[in-house]
């Protein structure tokens, strides 16, 4: 037996946490991470349905091991009421892109443009003689399409939300049963 | 009825049954302690360095189980007691620390005596709070203490700022605290105890590994049931000491990398590891893909991220030591039928003894010149153990840690985790102020004892009858010895031969200096320094290059232990005269 702790394959995680919607909260949670040396991918902040709570969806990569010291450690902080790993579930992921293309570098690239947006199913939300902006929602693989295909054209500048996640309805988020699975059965992380 | 904001927060702190505060006034907390000052009934314990203060808050907190106060100016007064407070958090010491801030409409200006104590503690603490409104000032002390005192205890700061001080409000204590997102579990998962308590019984070479969580819980009854009921042997961390009474037959001393040969043979033979109130400290556990490789794992903690942190476990429980050792016992008792379910530890048992009898704790005496094991063993002669000892960091915490038998919990006042220097001194001073009757040893180096000398003006105008022992061998001890193994005896930076006199310092501060030069002197100066009804210091001048054994060198194995210094090998001078302690 080798009592050192088996080290599993590095992989994505997205991790969904519940905090009070207090000040210097968000300073916890990215210092916490920083302080460990873990990294955050991308993250997203905004007030929940209930004012008094916020929900962050992190982004962060690791092998099982460092993934379950970092929710412990999330779970640790006073101000987090709830850390979902949504990895563990079948999930859904967006993010909102603002790209600001080049249109008119060479003949015809205001309509190449048009077409893309067309495709992707995005929106022109603003025009300029030169430009357009764009707006588009969808999940990585969409991202990156879009973004390659816009390329060509020259991108000025490209704003992104970051990932917000959330996991599928049959999925019962949060029961003790599922985060029970990261925590050989007796952690109680609800609390 | 109104009240200011210092009104408010001392009329908090006596609702939690605060008595001693230990403090340095300062600029923006002049109200408070104005406040203080008309009121008898909070005890100021005026440092002469905020690290002391929370130093001494910490002594207090650990040698009675109850919360230490800290109040603090702004600015430097805050940054000072940062070391105080990292060292709280790694020892899990429950504390509450008050800093004052500038007024609200100033923080982040870059006002006089400014800091950003929120952002620099919040890594050290284990929450912290600004107070930003005076109608939350009551439920925020309410809920510092309760976090400090439960779960994982630790410290909680609040940083408070002036204009808040002096504010007036409608005065509300809550009774209860509820934080929706705080909520310590206590009692252990039912199945899980049932399984470690199988496992257990299912042993033939179980060992008991505990640690700091067993005195933070008040589980030392119930270790020693445990004890008596199945006679496994017992070793504990430098901040177990005195979970388990240390002449207890079944206790193999410390573990780890200055631990006794017998416990660190045992962990690693063990087939049951059963770790309470620990968290695999890498100093325990030496190189950790080697550390009780033959072991099944229960790990018993308040701290989930304590478990599986640094190492694999088979059975977790996440809960309060001493509820959760109430019901391994019971459980124990139910499946085992009695203490004869656990004879056949015997030969286990055997097998240890002849580990304790190969390699004891051991030094060798010397006519000439006084060797600092022998100290540290006369005075726990002397006193039985019964007294309060703490220490500073190197080589007499170690010696201290190896050679004093300590009977009771929370008689034991260490800085582990941080292995803070300067702690110790002022660690005795809040001790003696919780047990004033007590007799209370800080055992230090002349090293760690300079980091924070200037609380000799604390005992001496508190006239606290605190008994400072100095272990002088005019080397940064530790330091010197990693040098000698490791760095071709280059002693770089280590010696500090260059030390006041520590006699007339004492003089100086209006305190009873005595020193020993000579082996025949040490018995005398004990005796002399300890009937002495105020403090006294005692400096024992010391073998410069005695080291302490064993030692596991960094990132070794724990069985890997060494007992002579490098050379000493070919002297069997060195090697015959052997002391059994």
């Amino acid at each position: 037996m080798n009592p050192e702790i088996q080290v599993s394959e590095t992989r994505k995680h997205y991790i969904q946490i519940i905090v009070e919607n207090r000040f210097g909260v968000l300073s916890r949670v990215a210092g916490l991470f920083s302080a460990r040396g873990f990294n955050i991918d991308s993250l997203s902040v905004a007030p929940g349905l209930d004012p008094s709570v916020s929900q962050m969806t992190i982004e962060t990569q690791g092998d099982d091991h460092v993934v379950e010291q970092i929710i412990k450690q999330l779970n640790k902080l006073i101000d987090v009421i709830k850390v979902v790993n949504l990895s563990e579930f079948s999930f859904l992921t967006r993010e909102t892109l603002l790209i600001r293309v080049n249109t008119n570098t060479r003949p015809g690239d205001r309509d190449e443009a048009f077409r893309i947006v067309e495709i992707f199913r995005a929106r022109i939300i603003d025009s300029s003689p030169t430009t357009y902006t764009i707006e588009v929602t969808g999940d990585e693989d969409k991202i990156e399409a879009i973004l390659n295909f816009l390329k060509p054209l020259g991108i000025k500048e490209v704003i992104r939300t970051g990932k917000v996640a959330v996991a599928r309805e049959d999925q019962k988020l949060g029961t003790s049963k599922s985060v029970s699975r990261l925590t050989d059965g007796d952690m109680s992380y609800h609390r | 009825m109104k009240m200011s904001g210092a009104e408010m927060l001392l009329e908090s702190l006596k609702r939690e049954k605060v008595t001693h505060i230990f403090g340095y006034p300062g600029g923006v907390v002049l109200p408070v302690f104005d406040a203080l000052y008309k009121d008898p009934s909070l005890q100021v314990v005026l440092t002469r360095h905020e690290q002391g203060a929370v130093h001494a808050a910490e002594g207090y907190a650990r040698s009675s189980n109850t919360v230490g106060v800290v109040l603090v100016t702004s600015g430097p007064g805050a940054t000072n007691t940062l070391t105080g407070i990292a060292d709280a958090n790694m020892d899990s010491i429950p504390l509450v620390i008050i800093t004052g801030q500038v007024p609200t409409k100033m923080i982040g200006n870059d006002a006089f005596q400014e800091a950003d104590i929120i952002g620099m503690s919040r890594s050290c603490t284990k929450h912290n709070f600004l107070v930003r409104k005076i109608s939350d000032l009551p439920r925020i002390i309410k809920e510092a203490f309760y976090i400090a005192r439960t779960g994982r205890p630790g410290p909680v700061l609040i940083d408070f700022p002036k204009d808040i001080i002096l504010e007036k409000g409608d005065f509300v204590y809550p009774e209860t605290v509820s934080i929706r997102s705080y909520n310590p579990t206590i009692q252990g998962n039912r199945w899980q105890i049932r399984k470690a308590a199988q496992t257990i019984l299912k042993s033939r070479k179980p060992v008991l590994y505990a640690g700091g969580g067993i005195i933070s819980s008040d589980a030392h009854k119930e270790l020693l049931d445990l004890v008596t009921l199945t006679n496994i042997p017992t070793t504990l961390t430098l901040m177990g000491l005195g979970a388990l009474p240390g002449n207890h037959p079944r206790f193999l001393g410390m573990l780890g990398m200055h631990g006794t040969y017998a416990a660190n043979m045992a962990i690693h033979d063990a087939d049951v590891l059963i770790a309470v109130g620990v968290r695999f400290d890498d100093r325990v556990t030496g190189k950790i893909a080697e550390f009780s490789p033959h072991s099944k794992v229960i790990h018993i903690d308040i701290d989930p991220t304590s478990i599986r942190k640094n190492f694999h476990v088979d059975v977790p429980i996440v809960g309060d030591a001493r509820v959760i050792l109430k019901d391994l016992i019971e459980e124990l008792r139910e499946i085992s039928g009695g203490e004869d379910a656990f004879r056949h530890y015997q030969p286990w048992i055997e097998q240890i003894s002849e580990w304790e009898k190969e390699h004891p704790l051991c030094y060798t005496l010397d006519k000439e010149v006084i060797k600092p094991q022998h100290v540290i063993e006369k005075i726990y002669q002397f006193t039985q153990g019964d007294c309060i000892v703490s220490t500073d960091v190197g080589q007499h915490q170690m010696w201290t840690a190896q050679f004093f038998k300590f009977i009771k919990p929370n008689t034991w006042l260490t800085s582990g985790g941080l292995g803070t220097m300067g702690y110790g001194f002022p660690a005795a001073i809040g001790a003696q102020k919780a047990h004033p009757g007590k007799r209370v040893i800080a055992i230090t180096g002349e090293g760690s004892f300079l980091m924070n000398i200037q609380e000799m003006a604390t005992v001496v105008s508190l006239d606290l009858p605190v008994k400072i022992v100095i272990l002088n061998n005019q080397y940064l001890g530790m330091v010197r010895q990693w040098q000698e193994f490791f760095y071709g005896s280059r002693y770089s930076s280590s010696f500090i031969g260059q030390s006041p006199d520590f006699v007339k310092l004492a003089e100086a501060f209006g305190m009873i200096g005595m020193r020993a030069t000579r082996p025949e002197q040490v018995e005398d100066v004990i005796l002399d320094g300890f009937s002495r009804r105020g403090p006294v210091l005692m400096e024992f001048q010391v073998d410069p290059e005695e080291n302490v054994f064993p030692m596991v060198p960094a990132g070794g194995s724990n069985i890997e232990m060494i007992f002579e210094s490098p050379g000493e090998k070919d002297d069997p001078k060195k090697r015959d005269s052997i002391l059994t302690a």
